[in-house]
């Protein structure tokens, strides 16, 4: 066991903490007045309910012991056996429960990224069940394939360090499926939708920025240079991609916006967070300078396909987390990681086929699965809040209450 | 007495204000408002995607004179809110039935 190590995992856990309310800003900005709260209770609430599934069952369904390489069996159910001491498996240097509390938290605020895909219409209820079978059925099993023992993905070779396929993908993934299916949003093309508060919004990126060194510099999972690496990488590719977001938009629409810089900057933030423990800054600079043209793209996307994607979870977190995962096999290199592999451009061709495979595959699940999931909570409660609740705003008509009062 | 009601831009809210208590007016309400006429709205851009926003800021000041300061009042606006742009706005002139100081109970002129 390493003190210093112990200490980093555990504040890093805090740093993905806080994200959570810096996504909960970052969207709640975007939205109109009357839609605040419903919104900020989107992400926030996933601190509580996630938590709870998370210490029950979730953790052993995602890392308990190895079920065929696709889930974790309940062995570990109520943290049973995940105590004080290092695992033989996760962390040789830290206690347990401190992995365990790290990762609880990457399973709260990827749920809570999806909301960006149905905003302003959905049911408290409706999303509260969808959450919990959600990340029973989707989180779970996928960061079992990816980081668990024997988990599928992770047997294959593929290169995911703090989560490009089982948070970003998925999460964007399924907020695409939420968007088809949920439906649009009432006025969708002839109301103005426009952002009620972008400093809030950028308040929640400068959040999301800083809590992000704790999700990828803590994914090395001990104090040492490959965390600085992950570090810097980190700073450098969101720093790269919001320049080149509001330098793309400055071309294509003639004025570089504050939405667009913020936006930027999570694009980068998506995009080296599969990629964070085996690039350098170089690549870094490479993979966050394409992830800002990416994601501007994908956005301009939604609106000819005609999906509502009210926050634009698929452009960003989709598309990003679809190019980090790719760009993984493109410049990943065991001169930064000697655990992990090389990509195309380091001598290994066959990365980038082992990365195409498990991000189409986790395309296909998130897909089908978040389908099903919103087919079957739309059977059980309905999906929607009635036209007249939608008019009035989810604070009054979920919550009871307003943003903002005089 | 008359109400003079006038729409202006309000980066001139500053020097009418100025115009209007240096002649003597004693009180004045503002307001921002949103509204159009013929300059109507602008567009705006969201992640690319582009809003026409009918309604643009302008600021309502409401002042009640003696009926005949009324010509100076206006004259003073026009020439303080003017740039000779489209949108500076527009000045509505109305009569007032009454007027009561809440505090001393005062009614009429000496009320204002």
């Amino acid at each position: 066991m390493n003190a210093g190590d112990t200490a980093f995992v555990l504040f890093s856990s805090a740093l993905v903490m806080l994200m959570v309310p810096g996504l909960a800003l970052f969207y709640a900005g975007m939205v109109r007045s009357k839609n605040v709260l419903g919104t900020l209770m989107q992400s926030f609430i996933m601190l509580g309910i996630i938590t709870v599934t998370w210490v029950l069952w979730g953790y052993s369904m995602a890392f308990g012991p190895d079920h065929a390489g696709i889930i974790g069996g309940l062995d570990w159910f109520g943290l049973k056996g995940v105590g004080m001491e290092p695992s033989a498996d996760y962390g040789s240097t830290i206690p347990h429960m401190a992995f365990m509390i790290f990762q609880c938290m990457f399973a709260i605020i990827t749920p809570a990224l999806i909301t960006g895909a149905f905003a302003e219409r959905m049911k408290f209820s409706a999303f509260l069940l969808f959450a919990i079978l959600w990340a029973t059925l989707v989180y779970n099993p996928l960061a079992h394939w990816v980081w668990g023992v024997g988990g599928w993905m992770a047997k294959m070779g593929a290169l995911d360090f703090a989560g490009g396929t089982v948070v970003h993908i998925s999460s964007g993934i399924s907020a695409l499926a939420a968007a088809v299916i949920i439906g649009k949003r009432r006025g969708y093309g002839t109301t103005a939708f426009i952002p009620h508060n972008l400093p809030m919004t950028i308040t929640g990126a400068a959040l999301l920025w800083f809590g992000w060194f704790g999700f990828n510099a803590g994914s090395a999972l001990a104090c040492n240079g490959l965390a600085a690496n992950a570090f810097v990488v980190t700073h450098v590719a969101s720093a790269t991609a919001a320049l080149s977001w509001i330098i793309t938009e400055w071309l294509h629409r003639g004025k570089p916006t504050t939405l667009g810089a913020a936006s930027g900057a999570v694009a980068g933030l998506v995009a080296i967070t599969p990629a964070s423990g085996f690039v350098g800054p170089v690549s870094a600079l490479i993979i966050g300078g394409l992830a800002g043209m990416i994601c501007y793209g994908g956005i301009l996307l939604k609106s000819k396909l005609g999906y509502d994607d009210s926050l634009d979870v698929v452009g960003i977190h989709g598309l990003g987390g679809t190019w980090g995962a790719l760009a993984t096999g493109l410049f990943a290199s065991t001169l930064i990681n000697p655990h992990g592999g090389n990509g195309f451009f380091f001598g290994n061709p066959g990365q980038l086929w082992i990365q195409f495979v498990s991000v189409a595959a986790t395309w296909i699940f998130a897909f089908g699965m978040t389908s099903i999931i919103l087919k079957a909570v739309d059977w059980i409660v309905g999906l929607r809040v009635t036209e007249e609740e939608e008019e009035r705003g989810l604070d009054i008509s979920q919550h009871n209450e307003t943003g903002y009062s005089f | 007495m008359k109400k003079i009601e006038a729409i202006i831009k309000p980066f001139k809210l500053e020097e009418v204000k100025d115009g209007l208590s240096h002649m003597g007016v004693k009180g004045m309400t503002v307001t921002e408002v949103k509204g159009f006429g013929r300059q109507r709205g602008h567009k705006e851009v969201y992640r690319g995607a582009e809003y026409q926003v009918d309604f643009i800021s302008k600021v309502k000041i409401e002042v009640v004179v003696d009926s005949e300061l009324v010509p100076q009042v206006i004259g003073l606006i026009q020439e303080k809110a003017r740039t000779g742009q489209i949108g500076d706005g527009k000045i509505f002139v109305m009569p007032v039935e009454t007027v009561v100081r809440i505090r001393t109970g005062e009614i009429g002129k000496e009320a204002i």
